[in-house]
């Protein structure tokens, strides 16, 4: 699995941050979202997948 | 001076009967919302002034609104059909009604709040969310074995934790918190809620002088940069947004828990249960009743439904929340339900700026009253507790409970 995130479109909710914080950080700036892990673990698919259904702004993208 | 900020209670005193009041089981939508399900996901809506609206009542549906963002927040140049008025040219809004713009407009200013509110900084406020709950418990306790939920642990709680945040001396309460409530119901008068605004603009009016001749390290502080009437709007939002909200999650949350023994005691047996349970809470109660709307800026198309442009378009939070597409038996409280992703906080780019406190507010402080007040059941019949059906914010006014 490869994850991509748009800085764009994030709106800071915090919600991938919430599911899979072993992926996903926001900054301390203005919240938007940090990448941490491009390339997740097996293990995490199923938190990212779910990070990525929550985001309000369709800023998660799976590949 | 904004009027925006009145079309959502505006709105709402215009909705037919059946869309508002609650009947039988009180954590139900509106009898009108459940008797579409099963029928159209958009359908057209006769507004009291005789203006039509679009009512979403389906999840996708609603979702799909909600994340296009030519589906307008901006009351001011997208008025919606409660002011009947037409939509206006508009250079700049100069205003900080951030709720009320859409971008690029609301995301300048949401950008400057948005890292205050992170899950991480959330977090570290946990503790001293745990040391306001657990000392109003206390205080309870020490004043005998009954109380009124709401004033005595609801509303405290959340005003606290936002008085703090923001910089205002939470020994001013009385009067942002009485104003907020008139501003926020529909059985309250256009000039009583007119009258409660401007107390609530004066109130913030003088904080935000005094901040400025001695700024601390809170919220608005750290905002001096802007001028006074956008931080004014900006931190009147945020005040009355962090506390009506999670105080009546906390309240009505309680009454729902103690209606559903069976799930409060799987909670209370299963601590761990508690993030699950706060989603569901959130989902199953959906207390922002029909507050969220939009003005579609041009003919468009939501599932096979074509909106036209200048509609009013009304989210049924409440039933898209209970859309039996997405939940098995929708009408069940399941503390342990899998997370599916709801509507109670809204959906796109205005999705709720302070989800992450709320939910830490909620968790603590559901978490700490289950815990600490064993015995605890209400003191009146179920129908005797007085719902908020007028209000934009569901709840109760009151919630008389008893403990061992
Ligand atoms: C359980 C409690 C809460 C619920 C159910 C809730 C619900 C919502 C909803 C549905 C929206 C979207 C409005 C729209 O799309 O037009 C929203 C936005 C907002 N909420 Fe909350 N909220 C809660 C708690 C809070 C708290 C504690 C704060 C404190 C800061 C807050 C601040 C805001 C703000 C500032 C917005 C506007 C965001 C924007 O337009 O970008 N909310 N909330
Ligand atoms: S869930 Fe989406 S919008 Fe929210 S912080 Fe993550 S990427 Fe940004």
């Amino acid at each position: 699995m490869k994850v991509t995130v748009d800085h764009e479109r994030c709106c800071s909710s915090g919600q991938c941050a919430l599911i899979a914080p072993e992926v996903f950080d926001q900054n301390e700036h203005d919240g938007a979202v940090v990448l941490l892990q491009p390339e997740p673990a097996p293990g995490l698919h199923a938190a990212v997948e779910d990070a990525a259904d929550h985001c309000p702004c369709s800023a998660i993208s799976l590949s | 001076m904004t009027t925006a900020a009145q079309t959502p209670t505006e709105l709402r005193r215009l909705l037919p009967r059946d869309l508002v009041e609650r009947g039988g089981c009180p954590f139900d939508p509106p009898a009108g919302l459940t008797a579409r399900r099963g029928q159209a996901p958009v359908q057209p809506l006769r507004l009291a002034n005789g203006a039509e609206a679009w009512l979403v009542t389906g999840l996708e549906e609603a979702r799909a609104v909600l994340a296009d963002t030519r589906f307008s927040s901006d009351r001011v140049r997208h008025p919606d059909a409660a002011s009947g008025a037409e939509p206006r040219q508009v250079e700049t809004r100069d205003d900080g009604m951030f709720v009320f713009m859409d971008p690029p407009e609301h995301t300048t200013l949401r950008k400057l709040l948005t890292g205050q509110f992170t899950v991480r900084r959330m977090r570290a406020l946990e503790e001293r969310v745990r040391e306001i709950a657990v000392g109003h418990i206390e205080a309870m306790k020490a004043a005998g074995t009954e109380a009124d939920l709401v004033p005595a642990y609801a509303l405290p709680i959340p005003s606290l934790v936002i008085c703090e945040l923001l910089g205002v001396d939470y020994a001013d309460r009385d009067r942002f918190q009485r104003n907020t409530a008139v501003a926020l119901d529909s059985a309250a008068s256009t000039d009583e809620r007119a009258r409660a605004g401007l107390e609530l603009y004066t109130f913030m009016g003088e904080l935000i002088a005094a901040k400025r001749a001695a700024p601390g390290d809170d919220l608005v502080s750290g905002l001096l940069d802007l001028p006074d009437n956008q931080l004014v709007d900006i931190a009147l939002v945020l005040l009355g947004a962090g506390h009506e909200t999670t105080a009546n999650m906390l309240a009505l949350g309680t009454f729902a828990l103690l209606e559903n023994p069976g799930e409060l005691a799987r909670l209370r047996a299963e601590p761990e249960l508690l993030d699950t349970a706060i989603e569901e809470l959130l989902r199953y109660l959906s207390i922002i009743q029909m507050g969220v709307s939009r003005v579609a800026t041009e003919d468009l198309t939501i599932g096979d439904v074509t909106i036209p442009a200048g509609a009013t378009v009304i989210i049924a939070t409440p039933e898209a929340n209970r859309d039996p597409a997405h939940w098995d038996q929708p009408d069940r409280l399941d503390v342990s339900r899998p997370r599916v992703s709801h509507l109670a906080f809204g959906h796109g780019v205005h999705q709720c700026l302070g989800q992450q406190l709320a939910r830490v507010e909620m968790k603590v402080g559901l978490g700490e009253l289950i815990t600490r007040l064993p015995g605890l059941r209400l003191a009146v019949p179920a129908d005797e507790v007085p719902l908020r059906a007028e209000m934009l914010v569901y709840g109760v006014h009151s919630l008389p409970v008893t403990w061992s």
